[in-house]
């Protein structure tokens, strides 16, 4: 059994599959530094190497599709401990199938990437709705979310097409980085800093002065779009889980 | 100001809530020029969710609650007492740029109730489209409610400006709407319907020639019927539905399940409770029209015009046409499996990929992610633990039934084990 520890990166992942591959490893287990080593085997270091890693990467699209090797890298993002073996058996089969295996939902490994990357897809799709801009007062449209998997890599896109006129900042305050938006281009950024200022203390000092305004008409608008007599509180909360509702100005008690 | 906007925006969002059209997708909308707003991309995003569990997508309100029609039905109608408000074209342009800009909404949909005459109306609608455009740089989406009776100028110009039109028939029926709206006619809903459709088909056409053409209400028309204040039936209904997909083109038609506003003796009294099973059960069929390739004739006729109430469409035409079945998922047709109850159109597509690999077992399909303890009875598949066994109709019903309520089994009353 050959342990390999990589640097929990997807480019760190693909390295260890070009390894693999190199020296045509049998019985293989992909460890980060922060998991407990297996106790016996073999124990390798693999460095990260993004030319290897873009190998790996191309080499993919030789069998399966550009939507199924995008696949691979969001099951990646949903950050489960079990994922990078699972995607080290999927790359082992499509290249020793030479085929399009990604269509196989008989194989278990291609089952596993197809539906933690659909789940993955879903939490993307929920952050392009959840996510709610406040104006600061340097005119910086700022949020923060708490996504269940990494998903401001996918993202990121749909915002820069869609605020292209504005300058914006998406920050995940469980990952501890944001996403910023200059008028030009989007740079991830890493901080750590204080995101009290989204629970509506201190609103005034640092938010535009119109910021209030449009949150409380946004309040306004939402209690008055709901029928009373279809009241339907299962439903809701199925939509609009309440994991998120800490960060939506609509469900915070009006001002 | 910002009291009488808040107060206008309670009153225009309450009186345009009725409406349910709530799509924002199928644009082709890009954002160019660094403007605001994309409206590309397929899926549209639902922003929030009410505490009916309606999806909020757009910014839906009415310009004004103003109205010189007296509509049965409608909160608007100039006999009822209620406070009115309009909004002035500024301000609704300011309230759609500030909350697309914080991500709270995909764009604007605008209604109207009509004062003076329909073209007054419909030119504020449009003016207040062309300004997001053209002084905003607003590429968000847009609905627009095209008023009955405007001048075909203003709906062409609409159609530039917004991505989807619609006209709502309100009443399946001509003879529910002479009742009902005896001011309206339903030649005047059908005619800018009419006018459109041609206008859309023709749009289609040049720009296979010339590339740079302007978009024309790119995502389409679609419509609105009121269910449950009026006697029609469900084949009606969809009857209804299929003409307009078929003949007007229609992106979508919309179900309302009736919601008593008035005591108005034409009209089921306040208090009777909205008809929510029948609108849900209208959705899927028209679901299964739209994506499943069943024809309306298929899912109601003469001798069972109405749908089930205790199962859906899909399993209703499936005990009524047993002879088809059961499928053997190795082999039939994916139009054929797409019509197995308890099967989707993903899995369905799933099921015939993964079989050029494997012959597929009942646990495969179990992983694939079918509701199998409701596909079981329709379909074969290799190995065991496929039974089917000659069970009537109504047998397979019954056990399906048994098997939702013991799963909501806490939730009802001990009457309920009388079923
Ligand atoms: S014309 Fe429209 S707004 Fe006016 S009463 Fe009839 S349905 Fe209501």
């Amino acid at each position: 059994m050959h342990t390999l520890v990589f640097d929990g990166s997807f480019q760190g992942l693909l390295s260890a599959v070009f390894t693999v591959f190199e020296y045509k490893l049998q019985q293989v287990q992909l460890v980060t530094p922060q998991q407990p080593l297996p106790l016996f085997g073999n124990r390798q270091e693999v460095i990260t190497h993004t030319a290897q890693a873009q190998r790996v990467w191309n080499g993919l699209l030789r069998y399966i599709s550009p939507e199924a090797r995008q696949q691979l890298y969001k099951a990646f993002l949903s950050e489960q401990d079990t994922m990078p073996q699972i995607l080290l058996t999927y790359m082992q089969y499509a290249f020793a199938q030479q085929a399009a295996v990604e269509k196989n939902f008989s194989h278990p490994a291609v089952l596993a990437v197809h539906q933690t990357a659909q789940k993955v897809h879903r939490e993307k799709h929920r952050m392009e709705a959840f996510v709610r801009f406040h104006l600061t007062k340097d005119q910086l449209y700022y949020a923060v979310v708490e996504p269940d998997f990494n998903v401001l890599p996918l993202i990121s896109e749909h915002f820069e097409k869609r605020y292209a006129d504005q300058q914006w900042m998406i920050y995940d305050a469980r990952r501890k980085y944001g996403i910023y938006y200059d008028l030009t281009t989007v740079t991830a950024i890493e901080m750590d800093f204080n995101t009290s200022l989204q629970q509506g203390r201190n609103i005034a000092a640092a938010y535009d002065e119109k910021e209030e305004q449009y949150q409380h008409l946004w309040q306004q608008y939402f209690a008055h779009v709901n029928i009373a007599a279809r009241k339907n509180t299962a439903l809701h909360i199925r939509h609009m889980p309440l994991r998120y509702w800490k960060y939506l100005p609509e469900k915070q008690p009006a001002r | 100001m910002n009291d009488r906007i808040s107060e206008k925006l309670s009153i225009l969002a309450d009186a345009a809530k009725y409406d349910v059209s709530c799509s924002s997708s199928g644009s082709k909308r890009e954002n160019v020029n660094k403007g605001l707003g994309n409206a590309a991309g397929g899926m549209g995003i639902c922003h929030a969710y009410t505490e009916d569990g309606r999806c909020v997508s757009l910014l839906k309100i009415l310009l004004t609650n103003y109205c010189i029609f007296n509509c049965a039905y409608c909160v608007s109608r100039s006999s009822n007492d209620v406070k009115r408000a309009a909004f002035t074209v500024d301000e609704v342009v300011e309230l759609t740029i500030n909350f697309y800009r914080r991500n709270y909404i995909e764009g604007l949909f605008l209604s109207s109730g009509i004062f003076k005459n329909a073209d007054y109306t419909m030119e504020r609608l449009v003016l207040i489209a062309k300004k997001l455009r053209t002084e905003h740089n607003f590429h968000g989406y847009i609905h627009l409610k095209a008023i009955p009776g405007a001048s075909n100028e203003l709906m062409r110009q609409a159609g530039l400006y917004a991505d989807r039109l619609s006209v709502n028939v309100e009443m399946p029926t001509e003879q529910s709407l002479q009742l009902l709206a005896p001011e309206k006619n339903r030649q005047d809903m059908l005619q800018p319907m009419h006018y459109l459709k041609t206008q859309i088909l023709q749009h289609q056409e040049e720009k296979k020639t010339s590339r740079h053409l302007p978009l024309f209400a790119p995502a389409g028309q679609s419509t609105q019927m009121v269910i449950g204040a009026t006697p029609e039936n469900d084949m009606q209904v969809l009857l209804m539905a299929n003409y307009f997909y078929k003949k007007m083109q229609l992106k979508r038609v919309y179900y309302s399940g009736y919601v008593p506003i008035s005591n108005d003796n034409r009209l089921p009294a306040i208090g009777t409770p909205v008809p929510m099973i029948r609108e849900n059960r209208l959705y899927q069929a028209d679901w299964l029209m739209r994506f499943y390739g069943f024809a309306a004739g298929e899912l109601v006729a003469p001798d069972h015009p109405h749908l089930d109430m205790d199962i859906d469409p899909k399993l209703s035409w499936a005990l009524r046409n047993l002879h088809v079945f059961p499928l053997d998922v190795n082999k039939a047709d994916v139009e054929l499996i797409m019509r197995v109850p308890g099967i989707g159109v993903g899995s369905a597509h799933k099921i015939v990929a993964a079989r050029r690999f494997n012959l597929l077992t009942h646990d495969h399909l179990q992983k694939i992610g079918i509701a199998y303890n409701r596909a079981k009875y329709f379909i074969t598949c290799k190995g065991p633990g496929t039974l089917v066994k000659d069970y009537t109709p109504l047998q397979i019903k019954q056990q399906i039934l048994a098997m939702q309520h013991s799963k909501y089994q806490p939730n009802f009353s001990p009457q309920l084990t009388l079923f």
